[in-house]
This record gives structure tokens, sequence and C-alpha cells, in this order.
């Protein structure tokens, strides 16, 4: 079993500074993501082709619709009317998250009364909210936007609490060992040691305001993306539709992703979360 | 009192090694990635019924011999023998105990000192009575429905020792057995094995990095040295075994044995 | 938190959440929220409806549908990736995008390829839980330490055997991820009915809505509000019985 192979290589490789061809070889993630992209878009351009459901675009139909859209310019308008929402329910879901998770980290009342409903919050369906919401407070922006904040606040306020809560209580001992006032040992260990850990959260919330935003033009109303999905789902444009969507996946991927790498540079390893 | 017999290994087999071998160790090297030599051409023989050391610092690579002749690991170069046969995998005559025990941690003590013995195809009620017997002769007798996170590191131990003799191999094979355990467990561990020894007649092969351990316990002590991976030296530990075991961590011998190794030793460690 | 030096639980403080919910709701402070007592009525009007029945068949077939397929799916998927190096690297750059993509935005995608109805929740269901499902059991794989398979292999353990024990030594983590995928399982089987909205308690929104019953509407998120917490507290339940030997593992 290659278990058991992985204890032989990592004895040889514990002591080892130069590994063979085929192991760089074997290594180079980047050449099996490239393999691995290259057998979906055409295992999606043969299905496309094979004609197996009328409404399925071919990889390549699919990416000329996309590059039509950019040049004129629907692309680009869908997704600054839906980045509107996106972005305010964003920014109030960080301000506030953060802030109620660190509450909740340094005070045990504050815990006590704010945490089982973040708890709650993060393990129901609120998606199910949303209509309720509409009902409410109309279709416009601020249904929007509390549909973003619906979903992302509450895992980025309980890793935020988590963060606070992890904080290895000899490093704050330590600063009070130093005459250190409870105000230096929030933001001098406290705050700096949990920052890995809240960048996370702040990672998985963001995916999470991306599927907010593009339930919430979904459900509520189309405009931007959503409009630009169903208008074409309406004129049977599948490649556009399937475009539109395929584009909004990336981009959220790709934000998230290039947050990972931002993560992954602004802390060190040794105190990187996993 | 007969002071230790050092024999210097110069190619010359057959003046020292056993003549009736249970396990015969026929030109093994292990090569990593091409160059790394982690054993080079070793030639051994065990004899039957002894107990012998691999002592060596870091990196001499005498787990990865270990575990070759247990055929847990498969050497690039050589053959093992066992009982004149050649092996390429774990066979029943030889049983190997872990340095960090590898217990299953959802099964209770019996169940896990039967696994060996459920393995070769054993039914249940004769392998736990079987199980029920090396449980008591390791000392964890009461224990028998325990499971791991409830029992200290060396009655951990413990178990994995009644699990590797319950299965009445030939050759006991030892990783480093007692050094995830503290000092006076440790000890105690040392002095039962030499009572194990006569009990069960079996032959032990046992690596350790602690010299003291080797001299206490062994028939004989193979030194290998580090980068590439060979033997250095042949030691005869011989003790005088009517000593109590308290005095002879204090006996002249077994003492200067220690410190004559301790020397060869610290050439490689510097 | 105490009181008078009593201990109270933390999820105590939902009742009191409760009560200002009651006290927001009587006083028309925000509209979002009617008295509780009023939801709490319109309960049993909900329960005992014609369609509520249909639509919890709907959501509980699409659920555990999806789920038995994420399940089915996934844990072996994860024990590929975990087991041999080829598979994790071209499967792990998909079991990643797929964990932090708006699933959401694929529905309408599912919605044509399989159709209004049950057979599109169960995809999106399975879309939604499997993939958590998988990056645990990989988790638990990975994080065998090699001297118990070792010394399974040293006993001569059959390659089934061999299976078992490494099932069993990554239970801890599977048990997480199935926990973990059933929470979003359960939004995904409500994202996946909202967005059809023309069956099970889509269908169900939709008319609460329609005829302006906030209750109701509010009566039925409790019912499913309750439904997922449950679900995630069973899990728990087991976890916590084989957490024991978690710590135990080398």
């Amino acid at each position: 079993m290659s278990l058991i192979n992985k204890a032989e290589t990592d004895l040889a490789n514990a002591r080892l500074d130069r590994k063979g061809l085929m192991t760089r070889v074997s290594e180079m993630t980047l050449l099996w993501k490239v393999m691995s992209l290259v057998i979906f878009a055409s295992a999606w351009e043969i299905a496309g082709r094979s004609g197996f459901n009328f409404s399925f675009p071919a990889f390549t139909e699919t990416v000329a619709a996309f590059f039509e859209m950019v040049v004129d310019g629907s692309m680009g308008s869908a997704y600054l009317k839906t980045m509107e929402a996106l972005v305010v329910g964003l920014i109030i879901s960080l301000v506030v998250g953060i802030s109620s998770g660190v509450a909740m980290g340094l005070r045990r009342d504050v815990e006590w009364i704010t945490l089982p409903v973040f708890i709650v919050m993060q393990a129901a369906p609120m998606a199910a909210l949303i209509p309720l919401v509409t009902f409410v407070y109309g279709i416009g922006l601020t249904s929007k936007v509390i549909a973003v904040v619906m979903l992302a606040m509450p895992v980025i306020a309980i890793n935020s609490y988590k963060a606070v809560r992890n904080v290895s209580p000899s490093m704050v001992s330590m600063c009070h060992s130093f005459m250190g006032s409870r105000r230096q040992q929030i933001i001098q260990i406290i705050l700096p040691a949990s920052s890995s850990m809240m960048f996370a959260g702040l990672r998985l919330g963001i995916a999470e305001g991306f599927s907010g935003a593009v339930l919430a033009e979904l459900l509520i109303t189309p405009t931007g993306i959503g409009d630009l999905i169903t208008y074409h789902r309406s004129v049977a444009n599948f490649a556009h539709m399937y475009a539109t969507i395929a584009s909004i996946v990336i981009f959220a991927i790709v934000t998230v992703g290039s947050l990972q790498w931002v993560e992954n540079i602004l802390f060190r390893p040794e105190t990187r979360s996993s | 009192m007969t002071t230790a017999t050092v024999t210097k290994y110069e190619g010359n087999l057959d003046a020292i090694q056993p003549k009736n071998p249970i396990i015969e160790v026929d030109g093994i090297s292990k090569i990593y990635n091409g160059d790394v030599h982690a054993l080079d051409n070793i030639k051994l023989n065990f004899e039957t019924g002894h107990l012998t050391s691999l002592l060596g610092p870091s990196g001499c690579g005498k787990t990865t011999l270990l575990k070759i002749i247990a055929g847990l690991l498969k050497p690039t170069a050589g053959e093992i023998r066992v009982k004149g046969k050649a092996v390429s995998g774990p066979g029943r005559e030889r049983a190997f105990v872990f340095q960090d025990f590898a217990l299953m941690p959802w099964a209770s003590v019996i169940d896990n000192v039967a696994f060996g013995l459920k393995m070769h195809g054993m039914n249940k009620a004769e392998r736990n009575e079987k199980a029920r017997h090396y449980i008591n002769e390791v000392g964890l007798t009461g224990f028998e429905d325990k499971y791991p996170h409830e029992l200290s590191g060396g009655m951990r131990q413990r178990v994995g020792l009644g699990r590797a003799l319950a299965v009445d191999a030939d050759v006991l094979l030892m990783d480093e057995p007692f050094s995830a355990v503290d000092e006076q467990t440790r000890r105690k561990f040392q002095e039962d094995l030499i009572r194990l020894r006569e009990i069960e007649k079996k032959t032990f092969i046992f690596v350790t990095h602690s010299i003291e351990e080797a001299v206490y316990v062994s028939d004989r002590i193979i030194m290998l040295s580090p980068r590439p991976g060979r033997i250095s030296q042949i030691i005869d530990p011989d003790i005088p075994k009517d000593v109590s075991p308290d005095d002879l961590r204090r006996n002249e011998a077994y003492l200067n044995t220690v410190e004559e190794i301790w020397h060869v030793i610290k050439k490689y460690v510097e | 938190m105490r009181i008078f030096g009593y201990r109270i639980p933390m999820m105590a403080s939902l009742l009191v959440w409760l009560v200002i919910w009651e006290f927001i709701g009587q006083f028309e402070l925000v509209l979002l929220f009617p008295p509780f007592t009023e939801v709490l009525s319109a309960l049993g009007d909900v329960t005992t409806s014609h369609s509520f029945a249909g639509a919890m068949q709907v959501t509980a077939t699409s659920y555990v549908g999806g789920l038995l397929l994420a399940i089915a799916v996934g844990i072996p998927m994860g024990f590929l990736m975990g087991l041999v190096p080829a598979a994790d690297k071209m499967l792990n750059m998909w079991v990643n995008t797929f964990l932090s993509a708006p699933l959401s935005a694929l529905v309408p995608v599912f919605m044509i390829l399989f159709g209004l109805g049950t057979p599109t929740v169960i995809v999106t269901v399975f879309m939604f839980a499997v993939w958590i499902i998988v990056l645990d059991t990989r988790a638990g794989v990975l994080g065998i330490t090699p001297s118990l398979l070792e010394m399974s292999y040293s006993f001569k353990a059959s390659k089934a055997e061999r299976l078992k024990i490494i099932l069993l030594a990554s239970l801890p983590e599977i048990l997480a991820g199935l926990r973990l995928g059933m929470i979003r399982g359960v939004k995904g089987v409500v994202i996946g009915q909202l967005l059809v909205s023309i069956i099970g308690v889509g269908a169900l929104f939709q008319l609460y809505q329609q005829n302006f019953q906030m209750a109701h509407f509010w009566a039925l998120i409790v019912i499913l509000f309750t439904i997922a917490l449950t679900l995630a507290g069973i899990v728990g339940r087991i976890e916590k019985r084989i957490e024991y030997y978690a710590g135990a593992r080398n």
C-alpha cells in the first residue's frame, strides 16, 4: 500500500538533498493541474458535441460566448452591478463579524449571549430567509446586501472568535508579567496572534459572500450577473448562460484563491492555520 | 568476573558468525533515490535463541535493516534467509514490535493482542484464550477489556509485546521498543526482557540507540556506522548472568564495555 | 455565564433571544419579525396543512438521496486521494475549487440538465455535501500513522483487513466530514427547492409569500432550522462516542 511506501520515502527524504528526475516530475503539481484542466475541457467539449442534451454547449462554444459578452460590454456592466451588493455586504460582514468575534473571544458574557446565535446562523440554511427579507425590504439593493451579510457574517464572526480563543494563554501571561495593561495585551499580543486564523475565516466568509450575492440575484430579482443568466436562458442562448455561470464561479474561486496566496505570504508558515 | 570480548569485523565471516543461524542477511544493500546508501552490502547471521542488538548513531541504517529482515521494506540488493529459505515479505516466523506501539485505538487490549492470531485465521475462542495467556505473561492481567487511551505508555508497549509473543514466531524483531517510555519503566522493561528470554526461548533482534541498554540485554551487539550503513564492529558482552539486575548496572565489566562502545560511536557523533 | 452563582448553559441564551423576538414582534419594532407567539401558533397550521406533508416528503427524499450519493462517491474518492498520490494531485484542485465556489450559481445548470423537479434537488444536495466529505476523508486517511499499517502488514493481514483498519483509523475525520456534509446538504436541499420554486418547500415558501403570511413563513423556517440543527447534533453525538480513540492515535 502506498502509505507504506510513504513511510519509506519519508525516511529517505529526511536525509537527502537531491531528488531523482522522476520524483521531481511527479511532484510538479502545476503539471498535474494543467493536465487536469485539459482533461476537463476535453471532456466538456466531447459531451457538448455529442448532443446528449440540446441545451448543453461545447467547451469552445462557451468560451466564444464569454468573449463575445466581454467585448460587447454586457459582462463588465453585469459584474459591476452584482459587485455592488457583494462589496457592501462583505464590508458590513467584515466589520460587524470581526468585531463581534473578537468581543466574544475576549468577554465570556458577550460569548454567552452572542455565540449561540452565530452557531445557529452558520449551521442553518439561511438561504430560506432570503425570500422573507425580500418580502419586507423589497427587491432592491438592501435585500441583496442583507442576503450577503446573512451568509457571510456568521462564518467570519465564529472564526474570529475561535482565533482569539486560540491565542496561547502563556503569551498573554508573558505580556502581563512584563506589566502590560489589558489594552496592550489585546493590541500587542491577542490581535496579532489571532490574525492568521482570522484571515482564514475572512477567506471563507468571502466565499460565502459570493454565494449570497448569486443567490440574491437568482432569488430576489436578477440584475447584473443574474440578469445575464436568466435572459440568456429565456432566449435559449445556452452557451452564453453557461459562460456567465462559469465566469462567476471562476471569479469567486480566483478571488478566494488569491486570498489564500496572500495569506501564505503575509503569515509565516509556522503561524499559518491549515 | 570475566570481561567482555570485543571482536573487530574484518571481512572474515566464518570466525564469528554463528554456525546455526536462524536468520541470514546475505549482501543486503538499500539505496534511496540513486545515491543515498542506507545500507551497504551487509553480511550477517543471527544465532538461534540469542538476543542480538543493532546499535549505532542516527542514520546508520539499523531500523532499515530490521525492517528489511522483517519484510516490511524491500532491499535494493541481497537476500534474507530464514531457516535456510529466502523470504521477501513478512512471515509467520517473524514478529515485529513497534517503537510507537502501533495499537488499534478502537480495539480493546485483548483484541489488540489477539490481532496477529486473527490474521493467521484462528477462531475467536482459541485466540482469546491464547491472548489471555500472553496478557498475563506481560503483566497486564485484569486489563483485557481496557482501551489504549486508558493505558500508560509502558502498558501500551506491553500490549504490543504481548501481540508479538502471541503468534509464536521464532524471531522477535524489536524497533527501539523502550524508547517511548520513561526511564524507570524502561529499566523495568529491560529486566523483564531478560526474564522473558529465558521463558520463551525465541530469537530476539533488537534495535536501540542506548549503549547501556544494548550491553545490558544482549548476547551480541552489532555496531553499524552511518553513510553508508556498514557493520563497524561486533561485540559479545560476556556479562555474568548470576549478578542481580541492580548490581549488574554497577558491574565493572558492564561499565567498561559501555565505555568502550561509547568511544567507538563518538567518532560518528562528532 | 453565572447568575447568583448558578451556571447557565450557553444555549440557554437562545431563550433570551426568543423573548427579545417576542418583544420586537409585539411592538412591531422590526417588520421582519412577527411576534414569536404568532409564529408558534402558525406552526400548528403549517404542519397540519395539506401541502406540508408533500413538501416534507420532497425535502426528505431529495435530502436523503443526495446525501447517500455524496457518501457513496465522497468516501471512496477521499480514500483514493489519500492512498494514491497521482489521484490526489489530479483531483485536489477540483475538490478545493468546488469547496469555495458559489455552488448556487450551478443550480440553473442543473435545472436545465435535470429538469424542474426532485432530480435537480438531489443533484444540488450532492454537490453541496460531497466535497467536504471527500476532503475530510482524505485528511483522515493521510493522517494515519504509518506504523499502524506496517503493523497490519507485518502480521500478514489481507487487503480487506488492511482497508478495514484504514477505515477505522480515519473514522473520526470521516464523521466530522459527514457532519459538515449533512449541514451543507440541508442548505443544498433548501436552495435547490427555492430555485426550482415549484416543488417542495420552495413552493410552500412561494405560497406564504404570495399570501403575505409572514408568521407561516417563519414557522416553516423554524421547522427547517430545527431539523438542520438536530441532524448536526445527532452526528455530533456519534462523533463524541468515537472521540475516545481519536486522542490515542499516535
